[in-house]
């Protein structure tokens, strides 16, 4: 029951900020609600019984990014952006991949509605305090079963960093132009 | 409607304990944080060669009471352009995020308000991250200079210092196995040995960064008050900016706790497995006793009786903090039958004692640093965090692994992984001293280049 009750809730905020996020013309007020939005979905995880993926969405979504958004959000002068009309431009291509979207989901329920017990993936509940250690599992499943897509990825991440600072750096003519 | 009442209730049969606990806190913290406002003045006061607040109470014992009033029926000024919703929301984020890391924290095995978090480390320090948010959104809501100057530089240290104090705490928990906060301190108890000796160079890492983190002197550049005024709190007056004050105290107490837990052995007292040492239990009660004592001696220079009372009050409440620290001790030697019954107080009050003690120490390293260090220029604090702690900490990780893999290699336990990682340290260290060069190399580069630059224009 309690189980419910905070899903629902959760979902809740996550629905309702992240239709604020969009709709606000402050960009530091859909930053604002961004960031509820990620926190409400951290909350859905920890209900769930991931609390390593909890902490990790604080951390890396609200700790690290959304800092860096804001950041950034207050650094551009962003009075021009907000007298223009942000939104409207791509309407019709925003409707058809929502309505896309929508088909999908409601395609997943009703099949899943039809066929029982073959639908949705739900597996039979473990009482919550017999569940393993859910960050020693994620780091097993990591290094033991996916080592090599996990060297890949990190490495893939490096590449992108560092061409990332190759690009941003202030580049240096020792030209003997001037002389 | 049925169902949310069912809930309400279920929810609170669940967590009642943690719920009062926290209140608890809520209740006490911000007396404890303005006791060490006092103690920081204090602590300036003597640095500086002079006696400090000394006017309420005996001295200045009273003093934070008298702040805390003052703080209660000051005006709270809005700015007219300010962003009243944030304006209002800022401060209470940077107050909720660092009371909600202080309940991830354990003083002692006694006292923890949600006790063995899977997560537990990570939990607290994600949290208090979440901090940064009050400071950037409160600098941004006042809608002035000198706050978004600070917000923004606040905001830059943070994300480059979170980096750095991450892998710092990541090479100690490669000795302890283990997020949760019990089997940290419970790892330690095992090898005999606190990380922070097996770790020095995360430890010291650890300390840097998290000066910086709590925006503390002489990393305290987004408040800078001779560059910014006071940086991001520029516009809060009364309330609102005590709230500020309370989260940057409290977070002082989250770091000092972790540094605590994970680097200088918890709630363990020094050697806590060598039984010849047992007479280090009496130490805690001696401390206190001396303390009443003498303020039992300084009473009779009190000018006022009220002050005289107070005087004598304190020296009571010393006296019975010492009773009750000797109990436990004295207890199992006076009748060895209870000696079961009183394992557990022993193991919570002396635990928080030692826990409390260690913390104090952190915090007092602080309080030391800020009056001695002259604040960084922000080139230099973003170079101190860039070029030299975060690559420093990724060789201790590397360095800090290898010495694991030998010390297995070896069977070394405990004392004799010392073997192991000293010569780890050292490296480090030569590391540490390499990448310095490297550094003031680029630096006398950049300085030509500019200085070339500069006739040549």
């Amino acid at each position: 029951m309690l189980d419910s009750v905070l899903f629902y809730l959760f979902a809740g905020i996550a629905v309702a900020s992240a239709v604020l996020t969009v709709t606000r013309r402050n960009a530091v007020h859909s930053a604002i609600f961004l960031i509820t939005a990620l926190l409400a979905t951290a909350g859905i995880f920890l209900q769930l019984r991931a609390e390593f993926l909890f902490i990790v969405q604080i951390i890396l979504y609200v700790g690290g990014i959304m800092v860096l958004f804001v950041f950034v959000i207050m650094l551009v002068n962003l009075d021009v952006a907000v007298r223009q009309i942000q939104f409207a431009r791509q309407k019709w291509v925003a409707l058809v991949v929502a309505l896309a979207l929508a088909a999908q989901v409601g395609l997943m329920f009703w099949s899943s509605g039809k066929m029982p017990g073959q639908g949705l993936p739900v597996q039979t509940a473990v009482a919550a305090d017999k569940l393993p250690p859910n960050s020693e599992e994620l780091a097993g499943i990591l290094f033991k079963s996916y080592l090599l897509p996990f060297e890949i990825a990190s490495v893939l991440l490096l590449v992108a960093m560092i061409g990332a600072v190759v690009m941003a750096k202030k580049r240096t003519y020792r030209s003997d132009a001037s002389d | 409607m049925q169902a949310l009442l069912q809930a309400t209730i279920e929810f609170l049969k669940l967590y009642w304990a943690p719920l009062l606990c926290g209140v608890a806190v809520i209740a006490i913290l911000p007396l404890v944080a303005g006791y060490i406002v006092l103690v920081e003045r204090k602590v300036m006061a003597d640095m500086q060669a002079r006696l400090g607040p000394m006017r309420v109470g005996p001295h200045g014992l009273l003093q934070p009471i008298a702040d805390a009033v003052k703080l209660l029926i000051k005006e709270d000024i809005i700015p007219d352009n300010a962003d009243k919703l944030v304006f209002w929301l800022a401060p209470v984020l940077s107050v909720a995020a660092a009371l909600l890391a202080l309940a991830g924290l354990a003083i002692g095995p006694a006292f923890e308000i949600a006790p063995n978090i899977n997560i537990g480390l990570l939990f607290v320090v994600g949290v208090s991250a979440m901090g940064i948010f009050g400071i950037v959104l409160g600098g941004w809501a006042s809608n002035s200079h000198y706050s978004l100057m600070g917000a923004l530089r606040s905001s830059a240290q943070l994300v480059s210092y979170e980096t750095a104090a991450g892998l710092a705490l990541v090479s100690g928990l490669l000795f302890a196995g283990t997020l949760n906060i019990n089997l940290i301190v419970k790892a330690q108890l095992d090898q005999g040995i606190w990380f922070g000796m097996l770790a020095p160079v995360a430890l010291f890492t650890y300390l840097v960064a998290s000066i910086a983190e709590t925006n503390r002197a002489p990393f305290d550049l987004p408040e800078a008050e001779s560059e910014l005024v006071a940086g991001y709190m520029t516009e809060f007056s009364g309330f609102r900016w005590s709230l500020y004050f309370l989260a940057e105290y409290t977070n002082m107490i989250v770091v000092a706790s972790v540094a605590t837990t994970l680097f200088l052995g918890g709630w363990l007292r020094p050697f806590p497995r060598t039984h010849w040492l047992d007479v280090i239990d009496f130490l805690p009660p001696l401390l206190m006793v001396a303390i009443g004592v003498y303020c039992v001696i300084r009473v009779p220079k009190q000018p006022v009786r009220v002050q005289r009372l107070f005087m004598l009050a304190v020296a009571g409440l010393c006296f019975v903090v010492a009773l009750v620290l000797l109990a436990p001790v004295v207890a199992p030697k006076l009748n060895p039958s209870i000696a079961e019954t009183v394992k557990p107080f022993y193991a919570g009050i002396h635990g928080g004692f030692w826990f409390l003690f260690k913390v104090s120490a952190y915090i007092y390293m602080f309080m030391w640093l800020r009056f001695t260090v002259p604040r960084y220029r922000f080139d230099q604090l973003m170079r101190l965090g860039w070029h030299f702690l975060i690559p420093l900490s990724i060789i201790n990780v590397l360095v800090v692994g290898v010495a694991m893999i030998a010390g297995e290699y070896f069977h070394l336990q405990g004392w004799t992984m010392l073997l192991v990682t000293t010569p780890a340290a050292f490296i480090a260290l030569v590391a540490a001293l390499a990448i310095l060069a490297v550094d003031s190399g680029a630096k006398e580069r950049d300085r030509a280049a500019a200085a070339s630059d500069f006739y040549a224009g």
